[in-house]
């Protein structure tokens, strides 16, 4: 048995098929993954995001302990609440996750990934040790994400009057605290909407109402669909500890200026990116029919080859689609191999929908 | 609950196997594995034509998730597939058992018995 959310009752009695995510019992569909990620490109819908791990840092260095773990700054948040997102890098360049920071009153929120809580505490303990900084991890709460174009609206019904209130002020990646919920517009699905972090004894209530309004419960696997149409990479399949932020689609979340801040990294990532020529991380659309899976073989023009990390069905387009990292150079067609056969793909963006709409 | 007609025979690969009054054997697979599978969007079928063993690779179904092969119930020639489920995959999942893949003509009908009947499959399943 996995560790399980707040929500595993409520998942169940919605007819939930549950499957294994690194350790932890998580609901994968509720009878559709395509119908529900229509439902959220067209409307909303709720996940149980708990699993996520979420760090608070507290302490006096807390600012310049960030400085030094991530390869972005978080000296650019600029106003409460206000969120970036991250790699954080092992002193070779690799990336050993990615976050979400937010400033907060006490210092900084980080959410990082289910499958990489362990090895991320013990690096961030590794580097706190030169700094005045308490690590808290909040495993008090649990995560709802509310995504798509009706999110807000649709919450808001559901809420007393300051939080709806400041449902209605919050800037895209911001998170505020009000009557003891962290409320962040915020999400990876390519849709606005909400993340709510909620004491997880109250998880059950919350998601009722919304279940109960007609936001239909999303699983994983509509989640992943969603997050490949956007273009987020996902750790384990896109990014891990033997690719860059450089060869991972991530060139502008490292901030190089100002020049003396000696993040984790910065000096493998500068001789990288001074020798040029890395692999880049791009988009992969298949015209004929089929499915593109991760670590398919992608033969470029220049004559090389590279490979599959993502790949599956897009709902949104109605073919297949896949993120795929390649020699630097290629042009703007490449082959796939499926089953034995060479299958034409165009190389593009790697941002394939957003705020419902094609890109491509 | 996945249904499992009893007039049809199940191989333990999830396809089923219907024996027409004109001796053709049609194919496709099983309310349990269109379940187990999740939506399908892709649907791979075998030539006409092309005569598979039993137990052959006969073709392939795609879900969103994975990609599983489908293989021949029983020996013979393949006399016609269906052209609509690749044009429509998602009838796989709303109507798994009038979703046929493909017609074979059996080469030898006795291997029909070899197959599982409908309350060994359910039983091989929920085992």
């Amino acid at each position: 048995m996995g560790q399980r959310t707040a929500l595993y009752n409520q998942h169940l009695a919605l007819g939930a098929r549950m499957v294994d995510f690194n350790g932890w019992d998580m609901p994968l569909h509720y009878g559709s993954q395509v119908d529900e990620h229509h439902q959220v490109r067209n409307d909303c819908g709720v996940f149980d995001v708990s699993h996520m791990c979420v760090i608070d840092v507290h302490g006096a260095d807390a600012k310049v302990f960030l400085r030094r773990l991530l390869a972005n700054d978080v000296e650019r948040l600029d106003r409460p609440g206000r969120a970036l997102y991250s790699a954080m890098l092992n002193e070779h360049g690799y990336i050993i996750d990615d976050l979400i920071a937010y400033l907060m009153p006490f210092g900084y929120r980080l959410v990082v990934n289910a499958a990489t809580r362990e090895k991320d505490l013990a690096w961030m303990h590794s580097i706190a040790v030169d700094f005045q900084v308490e690590l808290r991890e909040r495993t008090d709460v649990a995560l709802l994400a509310i995504q798509g174009p009706s999110a807000r609206v649709r919450t808001i019904d559901l809420l007393d009057r300051s939080r709806a209130a400041l449902i209605t002020e919050l800037m895209p990646f911001q998170g505020l605290e009000e009557n003891g919920w962290f409320i962040a517009r915020m999400g990876y699905t390519g849709e606005d909407g909400l993340e709510i972090m909620l004491p997880a004894e109250q998880a059950a209530g919350f998601f009722g109402d919304l279940v109960g309004a007609g936001i239909g419960p999303v699983g994983l696997g509509a989640r992943d669909t969603l997050r490949l149409e956007a273009g987020f990479n996902l750790y384990g399949s896109d990014i891990n500890d033997e690719v860059t932020p450089l060869t991972a689609n991530m060139a502008s979340t490292v901030a190089w200026e100002p020049r003396e801040r000696d993040f984790v990294g910065r000096e493998a990532l500068a001789v990288q990116l001074a020798a040029g020529g890395w692999p880049q991380l791009v988009g992969l659309v298949l015209e004929d029919r089929g499915v593109l899976r991760p670590r398919q073989v992608v033969r470029v023009e220049c004559d090389g080859e590279g490979e599959i990390t993502s790949g599956s069905f897009s709902p949104t387009l109605g073919k297949s689609i896949a993120l795929a990292r390649i020699p630097a150079g290629a042009g703007e067609r490449a082959e796939v191999e499926i089953r034995g056969r060479w299958h034409p793909v165009r190389i593009v963006k790697p941002n394939f929908v957003r705020h419902g709409r094609p890109l491509i | 609950m996945s249904e499992t007609p009893a007039d049809l025979r199940y191989a333990t690969s999830h396809e089923w196997a219907r024996l027409e009054a004109d001796g053709s054997v049609t194919v496709g697979i099983s309310d349990h594995a269109q379940e187990a599978l999740g939506d399908v969007v892709f649907v791979e079928l075998p030539e006409v034509g092309r005569t598979l063993s039993a137990g052959q690779e006969a073709g392939v179904v795609e879900s969103v998730k994975a990609a599983s092969d489908i293989y021949a119930p029983v020996s013979g020639e393949v006399l016609a597939v269906n052209e609509s489920i690749v044009d429509a995959p998602e009838s796989v999942n709303t109507d798994p058992y009038g979703s046929w893949f493909f017609k074979l003509k059996p080469s030898d009908e006795s291997e029909l018995s070899k197959l599982l009947d409908a309350a060994a499959y359910q039983a091989a399943n929920n085992g």
